[in-house]
């Protein structure tokens, strides 16, 4: 079983309004799995359903090939964007009440707290008051106790919110190494940079429906559309580009008349190469040939927008 | 520790270590007490004021009447003439002057009767002139119509009717007032444990709603769990506060007594008005016989039955509540948008005070009685109020006992399964303010 959770069909439904309508995932073990999707498209809910907050109206959810189950619960960390602590709590104490309702003994939970306060450098926080902190270092402590209790699942909804860049650096390689360690993690967020940087997974959900899932790289070369940054040393650009325009789209040309530098896009009719550079070399030297790859950005906007021109 | 434990366990700890608790926890005897102990004193300073009245008396009558007695002082002039009367009177600082002038009969030496003050005479002091007036002239017409004074002496006799049970037990008035007010006392703790511990569990959820801990916990127990674990940890800590209270207030009591010298005896109206919350028994003061007699009634009541029907009322009933004001915490987002909801909540538990003490009074048996302690949203409180007459013969039928309860935990279950619904939806709810519409769509989620 490589899959540590796999959803069916999953439907669910409040009053008129259909908030998820048979999403199919299958979120693969030791990876980071992204969750996209505009505002209010379902992964809220999807997330919640995953924790068994709310139950689907029908299809299924399988944890570790068992159908989810209450006793589930202690192996999934949760960190949800609407998060909080109580303000007038002590930080330590809070703390360990997290993890004991996580199903941590209170002993363990405290040799664990300790080792990740001393960590994340916050040791001598264990006796502040919550309201005392500010909310980065609130958000600390949450991250902290949604990973204490060494979930095979971790989920998180915008975990880099309220962090400096400092700080979400910080958290940005806790999670990396936590995923090194073999923990599978769903990562939801609407920072494509963070997406391109840390997920090998991704499903976009779009009202309410699934409509794209899959590992990255696989999904940025279906996107790819054979368009190439080329660069190359001419001494007549005009020469080089006319008899090129009519056989292939070219955009984007610029000339630099002092260097004799020459870039420009160019879409090609395949991912076949090979005669265009021999064609190109022989007329000049190339500087650059480098295939434009498509941004996470770009893939969820073009394909929310087609989704959406579709109906 | 089971997470419900773990839960029970932070709220009362949050909750008892809460700053403004332990305020009123200490602060609340120490009030009570005060005000009890300051009205007290003040009725007996009150009674202590001695009013000196001089009176000017130029007539043949009222010559036995005005006589100083503990409160009224009187200095009788002689040979004065009225102005004179009434500049001696104010110089030497007396309260009043009370002229009677010399008329040829008593009724005009009554009307033409005059008191003089500084300031307006106090009510109570002109009452009892008054009385002395009226006496007098009722006696005379009397006296016209062929009655002696002797004959008079007697038709002030007062009456009493003497009442009994049909086998012969010696039966007081106001004893049924009397074991409405024992039962009324608890329901009346009821009431106030419900209104006060509800609006706690209340805004306990609506603190975890704002800071947005609630989805936190909620991955990690579920919410009926979370809600329960509230309602009996909040529930806890009223019971320690009132535990505190209690035993505070009543030794601080003893202690203020004994420092004031306060008798409690004979401040029977306060200690009363703190016993029976309240409520005024009217009832003319008892001879000691009768005290006894009443003692005797008050440890006839069925006390151990009476304290088990209060546990099951007050358990049921209190759930019952405060699931509800989970509920309302759950709905809203802050404390400002509850009124609309905490209005109807608390209205069957007025209805129920009010309407029980004035039927249950009249009638323990009577048909709104009755009909409000099956009633479930009413019955922890009024059939209280009823029990303290005993239960099955002569008292609350058995059948009514049963089915109050049996509708009660029906009530139970059926509200504490849509409040944990509503609660389940409105705690991950943000920034809506709910209408009862959408609160009741809710339970269809």
């Amino acid at each position: 079983m490589n899959n540590i959770l796999v959803t069916k069909e999953v439907t669910k439904q409040f009053g008129d309004y259909k908030a998820l309508n048979k999403v199919s995932l299958e979120i693969p073990k030791n990876s980071i799995y992204g969750l996209l999707g505009p505002n209010g498209a379902g992964k809220t809910t999807l997330i919640r359903i995953i924790n068994q907050i709310t139950f689907p109206d029908s299809g299924t959810v399988f944890f570790d090939g068992a159908p989810l189950e209450p006793k589930h619960i202690s192996m999934i960390g949760y960190l949800p964007e609407e998060r909080g602590l109580y303000k007038s709590m002590k930080v330590g104490e809070q703390a360990l009440y997290l993890a004991q309702l996580k199903g941590l003994s209170k002993s363990e939970a405290k040799d664990r707290l300790k080792y990740w306060f001393d960590r994340l450098e916050i040791g001598d926080w264990w006796n502040k008051k919550v309201q005392e902190l500010s909310k980065g270092m609130a958000q600390k402590i949450q991250f902290i106790v949604t990973v204490l209790h060494r979930p095979k699942l971790l989920i998180f909804d915008e975990p880099f919110s309220g962090f400096d860049p400092i700080n979400a650096n910080i958290i940005k390689d806790e999670i990396l190494e936590l995923k090194n360690e073999g923990t599978s993690i769903i990562f939801s967020t609407h920072r494509m940079e963070s997406v391109e940087e840390l997920c090998d997974h991704i499903a976009l959900i779009h009202q309410s429906e699934k409509i794209l899932d899959g590992k990255l790289s696989d999904i940025k070369k279906a996107y790819k559309n054979n368009i190439y940054d080329v660069g190359v040393q001419v001494a007549n650009a005009d020469a080089l580009l006319n008899p090129m325009k009519e056989k292939f789209q070219i955009s984007h040309s610029t000339y630099h008349k002092d260097e004799e530098l020459l870039n420009f896009k160019i879409q090609l009719p395949s991912n076949d190469t090979s005669d265009f550079l021999t064609y190109l070399s022989d007329k000049t030297i190339v500087n650059q040939f480098v295939e434009q790859v498509p941004s996470a950005n770009e893939i969820f906007i073009r394909t929310v927008q087609d989704k959406d021109a579709h109906e | 520790m089971n997470k419900l434990g773990l839960i029970i366990r932070r709220e009362y700890l949050a909750k008892v270590r809460n700053k403004s608790f332990v305020v009123m926890t200490f602060l609340s005897p120490i009030l009570m007490v005060g005000m009890v102990v300051l009205i007290a004193y003040l009725t007996k300073l009150n009674d202590s004021e001695k009013h000196v009245i001089s009176v000017l008396n130029n007539s043949d009558y009222f010559s036995e009447d005005f006589i100083s007695t503990e409160s009224v002082g009187y200095i009788h002039f002689t040979n004065l003439d009225l102005e004179t009367a009434k500049d001696s009177a104010a110089n030497l600082g007396f309260y009043g002057l009370l002229y009677i002038p010399d008329e040829e009969n008593l009724e005009t030496v009554a009307e033409k009767a005059y008191f003089y003050s500084k300031e307006a005479a106090s009510t109570q002091l002109l009452s009892r002139i008054e009385n002395s007036f009226q006496e007098r002239l009722r006696q005379r017409k009397l006296e016209k119509l062929g009655v002696s004074s002797e004959e008079f002496a007697q038709i002030g006799d007062t009456f009493e009717i003497q009442t009994s049970t049909f086998d012969g037990e010696q039966n007081l008035k106001g004893v049924n007032e009397l074991k409405v007010a024992i039962g009324g006392a608890f329901g009346y703790l009821i009431m106030m444990f419900i209104i006060i511990y509800g609006g706690f569990v209340m805004r306990s959820v609506i603190e975890e709603k704002t800071s947005r801990i609630i989805e936190v916990i909620v991955s990690s127990v579920k919410p009926f769990q979370l809600m329960l674990g509230k309602i009996i940890g909040t529930s806890l800590a009223g019971i320690t506060q009132f535990a505190i209270w209690i035993i505070s207030a009543s030794l601080l009591l003893f202690v203020a007594f004994a420092v004031f010298k306060i008798d409690p005896a004979t401040m029977n109206s306060t200690a009363d008005l703190t016993a029976n919350m309240g409520v005024n028994v009217d009832s003319p003061i008892p001879s000691n016989s009768q005290l006894i007699q009443y003692a005797k009634e008050i440890y006839k009541v069925p006390w151990g039955m009476l304290i088990f029907f209060f546990f099951i009322y007050f358990i049921l009933g209190y759930l019952i509540y405060s699931s509800i004001y989970a509920a309302i915490g759950a709905a809203v987002d802050n404390e400002t948008d509850t009124q609309q909801f905490i209005f109807p909540v608390i209205l069957p538990l007025m209805l129920a005070i009010y309407v029980g003490f004035f039927s249950v009074f009249s009638n323990p048996h009577g048909p709104i009685a009755v009909g409000f302690s099956l009633f479930p949203l009413t019955s922890p409180i009024v059939m209280l109020m009823r029990l303290p007459n005993g239960l099955g013969e002569g008292g609350v039928p058995i059948w009514q006992v049963v089915t109050s309860i049996f509708l009660l935990i029906l009530t139970f279950i059926g509200i504490v399964w849509m409040a944990a619904k509503i609660y389940r939806v409105g705690i991950l709810m943000y920034g809506k303010k709910p209408s009862y519409k959408e609160i009741f769509k809710w339970l269809k989620y």
